[in-house]
């Protein structure tokens, strides 16, 4: 295949677990396989698992060289195959299993039902985009050599000004398009957009030059015209290219409602149905190598599982019955029943794609400040020009002059900078977020993020993750008694212990004290030693304790031990390193909570909070005028949680109404909510520095324009290059590089 | 300055040469996938019919 001397020269890493092989998927490729007029046929296919361009070469090479394949490419921008094949030789599955054997997953979509307007749309902006272009740099020619000096007869400047009419004329008829049509829709609708002076700005400049080219009085601006064109179109290209990004990801997320799930009947019977049918309650089968297409808790089986469309992370992790498991997940290993909890739009892919969508709806302060200021920029353009007119044309006398300030001021004031670049910056930001699996349950959480100077961190399931394991062997029947108690509740401790138990049948009856414990109707208590009156003959242990109480009165002790995640005190490091400062709130015992501080460098640290006490340390920290990013659990904790200026949980997309955070950050890695900040801090800076620009362009260029000191031409110019800057300034945040560099 | 008159026409005619090559790229779908494109010229076209080696796996 020559790849020889790449398997010669890599390195494996030793502390990674091998990848689970995938052997064969099953998927309807008949329903999504094309017949074509010569006899061929075509499958559109999503790939999975694509790491860079090898993987790329890999498939279309292992593809190219099955009998029978008569061409298969791979989109690397959105990750789409497009694979043709004689039908006499070899059919989609055969295809297909020769991809899935390497370990890539393949699902088949319907390329009609995706966006395909909106490619043509971009297209469209693309054609008006060269078409201005064109015209903008070929009539250069003229006006270039006009200005540098040339000496022409009064003849050949007519010449020249009738060839740049005939270039720009029709091209501007063309390129126009995209401001026009929206203009005179929103006239019909008696709405002025920004789109109208645009192109009145253009048609005006358009009808002055072709008069004065057929007077012969003054000055053509033909080139004005369409450089304007052509730079305004830049920049409503580049402001597609990023809301393009947040949608792709969008539709790569919702693809999961066009294959097929397998259904279990009532009688036992299984039947294969589109995966948009499937509806809470029903029973799923997912055999290996499939993906799961609802939200559900496994009822049978166990296996591994591939959770990385929605964490980010492609380490399998296992699943027993009795879990939960989001849709979009990947079944590794063994066939599973999966009872649907949630399916479609209210499933944890289903969240994600609205929040994609959402993304570009996103109002912070100066969006908000902008969409205000736009109401008024419409009416304050048209009577600054209609003032400029009125003025040059009763100074001078000369209404050629005064038609060409005007022009100039209409040009000049477009907010195009405003109107395009701060909106941008939020949808950058958001979907960058989005993608690398930060979900934010509120925009404004972006800006709040930006304005802390303290973070609060919870100990439990956040800066450890969780998993908490029963130190040393317990087969007690108290343990069992303990766990039908524990089964009410959805704590760690309480699901730690069931799982050290095993399966057990659920006490009913059972109350729950926040911050406190459990208690079951025969008086049996399971919590915390107080609540279950044990004295405080604990020692200084690092371990969590749990006490059970039977209703007779004799007291169990459990212990858990419960490991910090690996990236915990690099997090706090980088926090302090970002001069902000740290501290950690936990409910836990004293031993536990000093060793968690001292093993994550936090110096101000509380134990035995309860939520009243998570509360009040917050409140009196606000007061004392900080702002408080708290990072705790979002479904057991939320009282503490809404006491901080913006909130952060470790969770998924599925519990993401539950979940009382601002800021739900999925997958293992506590490091992604310094990113978070990081990349928050950035993109506020980029809103700032484009409403400065923008502001700041319009105050200078406004009086110059009025003043008569800028011409047409280089109004075009300033507007255009304030526009693109500020829009080159949002694009910095979107993208994987964006993301990547924010860790540091 | 009557050379003009050839030389305009020209420099027209090249301008539109280089619009409709961009219409052409435009249209036959060269702008869909502009990473691939950049990485596409490092693949190797023919690969050697060497046996295929079998990974090293760890």
């Amino acid at each position: 295949m020559g790849l020889d001397s790449y398997y010669s020269q890599r390195t494996l890493d030793e502390n990674a677990r091998p990848p689970i092989p995938v052997e064969s998927t099953r998927s309807d490729f008949g329903h999504y396989t094309r017949e074509n007029a010569d006899g061929t046929q075509t499958l559109h296919l999503m790939v999975e698992g694509l790491h860079c361009a090898a993987c790329v070469w890999l498939i279309e090479r292992v593809l190219e060289r099955q009998a029978g394949v008569l061409s298969a490419r791979i989109n690397m921008t959105t990750r789409r195959l497009v694979l043709r094949w004689d039908q006499g030789i070899t059919d989609a599955k055969t295809l297909a299993d020769s991809v899935t054997r390497l370990g890539y997953r393949l699902v088949p979509y319907d390329p009609e039902a995706l966006g395909s307007a909106d490619k043509k749309e971009e297209r469209e902006l693309l054609l008006c985009l060269a078409v201005a272009g064109f015209a903008a740099s070929n009539v250069m020619l003229f006006s270039v050599s006009l200005w540098a000096g040339a000496q022409v007869e009064p003849e050949t400047r007519a010449l020249m000004q009738w060839y740049s009419a005939l270039i720009v004329l029709p091209a501007s008829a063309f390129a126009i398009r995209p401001f026009a049509l929206p203009a005179w829709e929103g006239l019909k609708n008696r709405r002025v957009t920004m789109d109208f002076p645009i192109t009145l700005a253009v048609v005006l400049t358009l009808g002055m030059s072709l008069y004065e080219a057929i007077a012969q009085t003054g000055e053509t601006w033909f080139e004005a015209a369409a450089s304007l064109l052509f730079f305004l179109l830049i920049g409503r290209y580049l402001d597609r290219r990023v809301r393009a990004k947040a949608l792709s990801c969008a539709e790569d997320l919702t693809l999961l409602q066009s294959h097929a799930a397998t259904v279990l009947d009532a009688d036992g019977a299984a039947r294969s149905v589109p995966a948009s049918t499937v509806r809470p309650g029903d029973t799923l089968i997912v055999a290996r190598g499939e993906k799961i297409c609802a939200d559900g808790i496994v009822r049978e089986g166990t296996s591994t599982l591939d959770r990385a469309i929605v964490t980010g992370e492609s380490l399998p992790s296992p699943v027993r019955p009795g879990e939960a498991v989001p849709s979009g997940a990947i079944n590794l290993e063994a066939p599973l029943r999966v009872e649907v909890t949630a399916a479609g739009e209210e499933s944890t892919l289903g969240r994600m794609a609205a929040l994609a969508e959402s993304a570009g709806a996103a109002r912070n302060r100066y969006t908000r400040l902008a969409d205000r200021a736009a109401r008024y920029y419409a009416p304050a353009v048209h009577t600054l020009a209609a003032l400029t007119l009125v003025f040059w044309w009763g100074w001078s006398g000369d209404f050629h002059l005064a038609l060409t300030h005007a022009v100039a001021v209409l040009i000049v004031t477009c907010p195009c900078a405003l109107a395009l670049a701060v909106p941008a910056v939020q949808v950058a930001a958001a979907s960058t977020l989005l993608r690398f699996g930060v979900l934010l349950k509120r925009p404004e959480a972006l800006e709040k993020l930006d304005e802390i100077d303290t973070v609060v961190f919870d100990k439990t399931g956040t800066l450890t993750n969780g998993d908490f394991r029963l130190a040393g062997e317990d087969s007690s029947s108290a343990l069992r008694a303990a766990a039908r108690l524990a089964a009410a509740s959805a704590h760690p401790l309480s699901r730690a212990l069931i799982r050290a138990a095993g399966p057990v049948e659920p006490l009913a009856g059972v109350c729950e004290v926040p911050g406190q414990g459990l208690e079951a109707p025969d008086g049996a208590r399971l919590g915390t030693a107080v609540f279950c009156g044990a004295s405080g003959v604990e020692g200084d242990t690092e371990l969590t304790l749990l006490h059970y109480r039977e209703a007779a009165g004799t007291i169990h002790r459990f212990a858990f031990s419960d490991a910090l995640r690996p990236d915990s005190a690099r997090t706090v490091a980088a926090f302090r390193g970002a001069g902000i400062a740290t501290a950690l709130l936990s409910g836990d015992r004293e031993g536990p909570v000093r060793a968690a501080a001292l093993l994550t460098g936090i110096a101000d640290w509380r134990a035995q909070a309860r939520p009243e006490d998570k509360h009040d340390f917050l409140m009196e920290k606000e007061k004392a005028g900080r702002r408080i990013l708290m990072i705790g659990d979002g479904i057991n904790d939320a009282p503490a949680l809404a006491a901080a200026h913006v909130s952060m949980s470790p969770g998924s997309a599925a519990d993401l109404s539950r979940n009382a955070a601002d800021i739900v950050l999925q997958g293992d890695r506590l490091e992604s909510s310094f990113a978070a900040f990081r990349l928050a801090r950035r993109a506020m800076r980029a809103a700032r520095q484009n409403f400065a620009i923008s502001i700041g362009y319009n105050v200078v260029a406004v009086p110059l324009a009025m003043a008569g000191l800028i011409t047409p031409l280089w109004a075009a110019a300033f507007m255009s290059a304030s526009s693109i800057t500020v829009m080159l300034n949002a694009l910095k945040l979107s993208g994987e590089k964006a993301w990547k560099s924010s860790f540091s | 300055m009557e050379i003009l008159v050839f030389l305009i026409p020209v420099a027209l005619l090249m301008g539109l040469g280089g619009l409709a090559a961009f219409i052409w790229a435009l249209r036959s779908g060269q702008y869909e996938d502009l990473d691939g494109a950049a990485r596409r010229i490092l693949f190797e076209e023919n690969a050697p019919d060497s046996p295929p080696k079998p990974p090293e796996n760890g």
